[in-house]
């Protein structure tokens, strides 16, 4: 993985230094809260319902176990002993003190983290698959693509005040694990140093797919022409909205086509600046650092004896394990959605559990995934018994990747300052449910997803199931969207009419499940595929026959 | 049935922990709204919440929040208020764990 050199390690010093500064100058009143907040948010610290919020940036979700111990003692020292896994990769804690942020900062910067460009209306941090390098299915590895964009776009001068924030999701493989359609830029490679370039997507309040602006475009040329999409950006987007001010606006405003060819000449105008012989040697360079492990060949028979003997591990092994490219590992997917609990969140002992365990059989290498789970990509097949008996003893190999209760939840009004419901009571409750009645690994694969706000960062527009909690007349209330899909084929979820209150949310939820297990074509039909075939209309009449 | 007059507090964010704090009639901050001062005037609220709002070495994003006064004490009228005072529904993290 990507080692900070000099200049990185002495630029997140500086800006360390400079940030204690500032919050000694807020505390003895030199800066008002106006002068402070851009400040703070610009390193990642929110003010949020009860405490402040720090979120971690964790470049396209990839640590070593140094790194996820280090946050495992920020949690203990500074916060409540646990982190937040977050729907860009990140790490959030819930309860820092502003006079402890800077020793935090300082803590995160001895293991190469920071929070720079977590907030604020500047590129965000790049995400990338969580099983790269590793996936079966994949061309390549996109992280030495997304680590050269976060080079680029790090404190990168002319896109600090940005219209609005600016996501980019990187995918080396076919299988879109990162919902590129679903961001400002999202890049799809399709060969070797060849990416399709995706513009304009994007979830919240004005839903919309992205729409692909160059259908192959040369690595060697990601930097201007990225440049290039931000520059028109820049100055094109709308600054008088902020509900129409991120690209997808700007996109649907001026048309692709217009868009394009702005963005060409652009391109023409500044490409000449860029070094691509630099660039082709910088991502050599971070192709090294990418290396894949040198994998171990383990005996076998532990894999096949716990299968045979085991249906527990063999339940984990059906829905937390993926194809690796080798045939003798697999990409392992660490549940953080334990039934009733709060999606995401990993306590510190589970996290230096995670980074042994990936030390002993996972070559160090560690992923969070935007659907907040963590992920050990190389683990030899003979290791997995031993693995999966080490997490279960902390609680962590529910086996339920995919299924009904591996819901993406928002923070909600338990937490968040934006949110105008809550979200994670109603995540908890549904997995509670669906592991009562005993049904998950029957209805097979479901994709829930629960945002507490329309800024939809639980992302339910593209969830098979959508939850949006609204404020309805000073009442929490539910609204359903169904058949949304964040994958290869994003699709926006539609939705179902009048919301529920509180308490009918999850009965809702319950008879749109009961609905489509009557419903299916039997066992190989899965919720979306029976929903594309039946329509809104069989589930519309179980959610709210009278 | 007599409804619970309806009445304002001055409530913010503390500027060092962060957490939800209401103005007090000593003009203290307190963690506990049951301890806030009530006011039925408006432009005795807009006054006092315009004081919070100079007091920035002390909180952060003073606003005014409505509150039912009960027999029990004061109670938030909207369910945010309501979690602002008590701390998120899946830990006791907040002030329930001060309870």
């Amino acid at each position: 993985m990507y080692v900070y050199d000099d200049f990185d390690r002495a630029f997140i010093a500086e800006r360390n230094r400079q940030f204690r500064d500032q919050v000694a100058r807020r505390i003895d009143g030199s800066l008002t809260e106006d002068e402070f907040k851009p400040l703070r948010l610009m390193n990642g610290l929110y003010l949020q319902l009860h405490a402040y919020m720090l979120r971690v940036a964790v470049p396209y979700g990839t640590l070593n176990p140094g790194q996820l111990r280090a946050l495992a003692s920020i949690a203990d020292r500074w916060d409540k002993g646990y982190g937040h896994v977050t729907t860009r990769q990140n790490m959030q804690f819930n309860w820092p003190r502003l006079t402890d942020v800077p020793d935090m900062l300082d803590a995160l910067a001895e293991v190469g983290l920071h929070a720079i460009q977590t907030s604020g209306n500047t590129i965000r941090n790049v995400t990338s698959d969580p099983f790269a390098g590793a996936a079966a299915d994949e061309i390549a590895d996109p992280r030495p693509y997304a680590e050269l964009i976060r080079q680029w776009s790090t404190d990168h001068p002319e896109f600090q005040f940005l219209p609005r924030k600016f996501k980019v999701a990187v995918t080396g493989s076919p299988v879109d694990r990162v919902v590129t359609r679903a961001h400002d830029i999202g890049l799809r490679m399709i060969a070797p140093d060849l990416f399709e370039v995706i513009v304009g997507g994007g979830l919240g309040r004005t839903p919309m797919i992205g729409k692909v602006l160059h259908p192959g475009l040369p690595a060697v040329d990601l930097l201007p022409y990225l440049e290039a999409v931000v520059g028109t950006y820049n100055l094109l987007g709308r600054r008088d909205n902020k509900y129409k001010a991120r690209i997808k606006i700007t996109v649907h405003e001026n048309g692709l086509e217009t868009i394009r060819d702005l963005v060409e000449a652009r391109f023409a105008e500044i490409a000449p600046q860029f070094d691509g012989a630099a660039t082709l040697a910088q991502l050599a360079r971070l192709k090294r650092m990418f290396a894949d492990p040198a994998l171990d060949s383990v005996p076998d028979l532990p894999w096949q004896a716990a299968r045979h003997a085991d249906p527990v591990f063999r339940s984990w092994a059906d829905t937390n394990l993926h194809p690796h490219r080798d045939a003798g590992h697999a990409i392992v997917t660490i549940s953080l959605k334990a039934h009733g609990a709060t999606p995401g969140d990993v306590t510190s002992d589970q996290m230096r559990l995670i980074a042994d365990l990936a030390e002993r059989f996972g070559h160090g290498d560690i992923r969070f995934t935007h659907e907040q789970n963590i992920v050990l990509p190389h683990v030899a097949r003979g290791d997995l018994p031993a693995l999966h008996r080490a997490l279960k003893a902390q609680g962590l190999a529910t086996a339920n990747v995919g299924l009904a209760s591996d819901i993406i939840a928002c923070p909600g009004m338990d937490y968040c300052a934006l949110a105008t419901a809550r979200s994670i009571p109603v995540a908890q409750e549904i997995a509670e449910r669906v592991e009562a009645l005993k049904i998950e690994h029957d209805i097979g694969p479901l994709k829930i997803k629960i945002s507490g706000c329309i800024n939809a960062c639980g992302h339910h527009h593209v969830g098979h199931i959508g939850i949006l909690g609204l404020d309805r007349a000073g009442v929490e209330s539910y609204q359903i969207t169904l058949g949304g899909d964040g994958s290869e084929d994003a699709a926006l979820g539609e939705r179902t009419g009048p919301g529920f209150a509180a308490d009918q949310i999850v009965p809702a939820v319950e008879r749109i499940l009961s609905a489509y297990l009557a419903l299916r074509q039997g066992r190989d039909e899965t919720f979306l595929q029976a929903y594309r075939r039946l329509g809104l209309a069989p589930f519309k009449e179980v959610l709210y026959a009278a | 049935m007599t409804r619970d007059p309806i009445v304002q507090v001055v409530t913010a964010n503390a500027l060092i922990e962060g957490d939800v704090v209401y103005l007090t009639a000593s003009g203290d901050w307190t963690r506990h709204l049951t301890q806030a001062i009530p006011f039925a005037d408006k432009a005795q609220a807009e006054a006092a919440l315009a004081g919070a709002g100079r007091r920035a070495s002390e909180v952060v994003g003073c606003y005014l929040a409505d509150a039912r006064q009960t027999a029990q004490g004061l109670e938030p009228v909207h369910f945010r208020e309501d979690f602002r005072r008590r701390g998120p529904s899946n830990y006791a993290h907040g002030k329930q764990a001060a309870a």
